[in-house]
């Protein structure tokens, strides 16, 4: 009697409702009303190669759930059929950890909810996270967990089609990694929509970033062990009214984001923006700093603080504002006020405060190299302002746009394996 | 065809199949291994040797039995820094509990294919402890140091959370406490050398020790810290371990003090800064982040992330009265 109790529902298991019907290869399935230890052991019981498919329906989950096991697929019945819920979360850093070194792939499943990150991936090579959705469902809070999907050590990444809501830092978030294509994602309700930190080859296209605090980030930070990351193209992505308060805690590089920030660029090197649509911003539609206005010391002698080989072309900027915020909204104004004898202080679409690295000039006479400059041209009637920090010294800031007209090579396209 | 596959695995599912200890599929039953003469008291059978390490890594005030178990005839190998090399059919054993009750026994196993581990989680009058790969929650009252009495809902790690912590080096699976500077404890390590446990030592004198992180008579305050910190924090926090991509390096051997979080600004952070600038601010445990996480209890603020759901009071004011008597500023 007990005996046959127990084998019914394996039986049972083998209907049409199993969620591993039409998955080739190896499959542990997860139907609908399965315990939060059920879920766990199945991302125990998958072999390399193998399938995690889930079924539809809501998995209320209490510690973080991880997976190190090669060359893994998990999937859902969609976005917004298969949820795995953190809502109630008590243990764990993370929704999903990563820790597989070979390959990962997720898709057409939702994350919500999470104390910490949403997905973070360590060190894996071949990342295809498509159709995916990370979501704070109480909106834009700064109880929200850090980052939404998080490959940071990766390589070969393929972040396409994902939804991601709420994070109190990034989105989407690529540290430290390299040959990543970002595409066709929505971000929105983050501090940063999406983010490229120390990073090689990157590809950042057709993606819709809108109500995050700001838009799309290409940064590089010292102190790393993977740092002065280059090669990143941002084209083709509609990003437009990123005016969301920053709700980043203070202390993360993301809070000094002004709320109504299009793009930033901090100290990044060979970065191609062109054919995006950046409008609408209260601060600023792209900005570009080197690491000095930040104001932190640096104690890394091989972090590379200057951007360079910036080639801005091609871009549509609409809508320009007076209300720039934050300690670098207020540099704005503050530069603004050095040129302009009165208000309104309309901060232009493009800013960049004109830190030059001293080495680079010394080294070539008094001139970036041809290939290091930052160049800004054909954005239409896109207005600009150098700022020349530090401010209220002898060099004021300057309108002229033709100070920084030239045009650079073409970046090369990333070509995932 | 189908009913004899079906009688295989509820056959599996017994607690009698034979185990083979080096094989990836880890037995069901605690007892199957035959560690202990006796589970109940952690009587250790032969071959089985209890062993101590000098500043543990704190685990909610659970108390920890350990034991090592080298296949018969071979011996540990010496290392000045890393763990000691064990050979293959080496097991690690810890039990955790409070008090008389035991929670849990990690094994970590050195198979052909390298090192795997699992929990079996204590149930009923403690006499066998059934495997629990996927990881559990076990409600438990405990005493603190200072003598009170508390709850927790204690947490026993997943198979792969084993790899979160114990993945000291480039994402390779290794035991943690049986290095040199944690194992010179009394006699312990001439014990094993006495007993043909442990080849290549260097003479008596040459070897490193740790303080008790909590007994100031046995280290400087720098040296106390460092070594909690190395033990507690080290086995992610250093240039080849799972927090790398932090740049914070808190194992004992990283000299470099920006590296060791001295005025060093934090990274992917998120919440964990508590919306503070730097790791550590001289002369300022409150402005400190490592004093913000380590004195967390928030899964997305605490350090360590795993392993911790209480304080450790002890070493939170360690920490402090360190930060305190550091000199200089941050700018």
């Amino acid at each position: 009697m007990r005996r046959l109790a127990w084998l019914l529902p394996l039986l049972a298991a083998c209907g049409t409702d199993d969620p591993c019907s039409g998955v080739t290869g190896t499959c542990v399935g997860v139907p609908e009303g399965s315990s939060a230890e059920a879920v766990q052991q199945a991302l125990l019981d998958v072999k390399s190669g193998g399938t995690v498919a889930f079924g539809a329906g809501t998995f209320s989950l209490k510690t973080g759930l991880s997976l190190d096991v090669d060359d893994v697929t998990i999937l859902g019945a969609g976005m917004d059929s298969t949820i795995l819920s953190f809502a109630n979360q008590t243990d764990g850093a993370q929704g999903l950890y990563v820790t597989a070194l070979h390959g990962f792939t997720m898709h057409d499943i939702a994350v919500e909810d999470t104390k910490g990150d949403g997905v973070k991936l360590l060190g894996t090579a071949k990342v295809r996270i498509s159709k995916t959705r990370v979501e704070w469902t109480k909106g834009a809070n700064e109880t929200n967990g850090s980052y939404g999907i998080y490959p940071v050590q990766c390589s070969d990444v393929l972040l396409d089609a994902n939804v991601v809501k709420g994070a109190s830092d990034s989105g989407v978030y690529v540290g430290q990694s390299d040959m990543i294509e970002v595409k066709n994602n929505h971000v929105e309700l983050n501090v940063a929509g999406i983010e490229i930190e120390n990073s090689t080859h990157a590809d950042v296209h057709d993606n819709t970033a809108t109500n995050n605090t700001g838009g799309i980030l290409v940064f590089n930070l010292p102190g790393l062990e993977v740092e002065n990351g280059a090669i990143t193209r941002v084209f083709h992505n509609e990003i437009f009214e990123n005016n969301q308060e920053n709700f980043a805690p203070a202390g993360n590089i993301v809070g000094l984001v002004p709320a109504g920030t299009g793009m930033a660029i901090l100290a990044a090197h060979q970065v191609e923006i062109f054919d995006n649509n950046i409008h609408d911003h209260l601060s600023v539609n792209l900005g570009i700093i080197s690491y000095e206005p930040v104001g932190n010391d640096i104690t890394d002698a091989s972090y590379d603080e200057f951007p360079t080989a910036l080639y801005i072309h091609d871009n549509t900027f609409t809508g320009t504002s007076d209300m720039p915020t934050g300690q670098l909204g207020a540099l704005l104004i503050s530069a603004l006020g050095e040129v302009q004898s009165s208000g309104p202080y309309i901060v232009p679409d493009v800013a960049w405060d004109g830190v030059l690295d001293p080495a680079r000039l010394a080294a070539n006479g008094g001139a970036y190299l041809a290939t290091d400059r930052i160049c800004i041209q054909g954005n239409g009637d896109a207005d600009f302002i150098d700022l020349a920090w530090p401010l209220a010294d002898a060099t004021k800031p300057s309108f002229d746009v033709s100070a920084v007209a030239c045009t650079l090579a073409a970046l090369p396209s990333v070509v995932l394996q | 065809m189908k009913y004899a596959a079906l009688l295989l695995a509820v056959a599996a599912c017994g607690d009698n199949d034979t185990c083979d200890p080096t094989s990836d599929t880890m037995c069901r039953k605690l007892s199957q291994y035959e560690f202990f003469a006796d589970i109940a008291k952690q009587t250790p059978a032969e071959g089985v040797t209890p062993y101590d390490i000098e500043t543990p890594l704190f685990s909610d005030y659970t108390t920890k039995h350990r034991f090592f178990a080298l296949p018969p005839g071979e011996a540990a190998t010496w290392s000045d820094q890393d763990a000691f090399e064990l050979p293959v059919g080496t097991t690690l054993i810890k039990t955790f509990g409070y008090g008389a009750e035991k929670l849990e026994t990690r094994l970590l196993i050195h198979g052909a294919d390298g090192w795997h581990g699992s929990s079996y989680v204590y149930t009923g009058d403690g006499t066998d402890a059934t495997l629990a790969e996927a990881g559990t929650v076990i409600s438990a009252s405990f005493t603190d140091p200072s003598g009170a009495a508390g709850t927790n809902d204690y947490v026993v790690p997943n198979k792969n959370q084993c790899k979160n912590c114990h993945a000291e080096h480039d994402d390779i699976v290794t035991p943690l406490g049986p290095k040199a500077r944690h194992l010179n404890l009394g006699d312990q390590l001439q014990a094993m050398v006495d007993h043909g446990q442990l080849t290549g030592a260097p003479a008596a004198d040459q070897w490193p020790k740790d303080p008790d992180a909590l007994d100031p008579t046995t280290g400087t305050l720098d040296q106390r810290a460092r070594a909690f910190l190395d033990i507690n924090c080290g086995h992610c926090h250093n240039p080849t371990g799972q927090a790398r991509t932090s740049g914070l390096y808190l194992d004992a051997f990283e000299t470099d003090a920006a590296k060791w979080g001295l005025c060093k600004p934090p990274v992917a952070t998120g919440r964990g800064s508590g919306g503070l600038a730097f790791d550590i601010v001289p002369g300022d445990p409150d402005h400190s982040i490592i004093i913000y996480r380590v004195s967390a209890t928030e899964p997305e603020i605490k350090m360590p992330e795993l392993g911790r759901n209480l304080v450790d009071a002890e070493a939170v004011q360690l920490l402090r009265d360190w930060i305190t008597a550091m000199p200089g500023q941050c700018n």
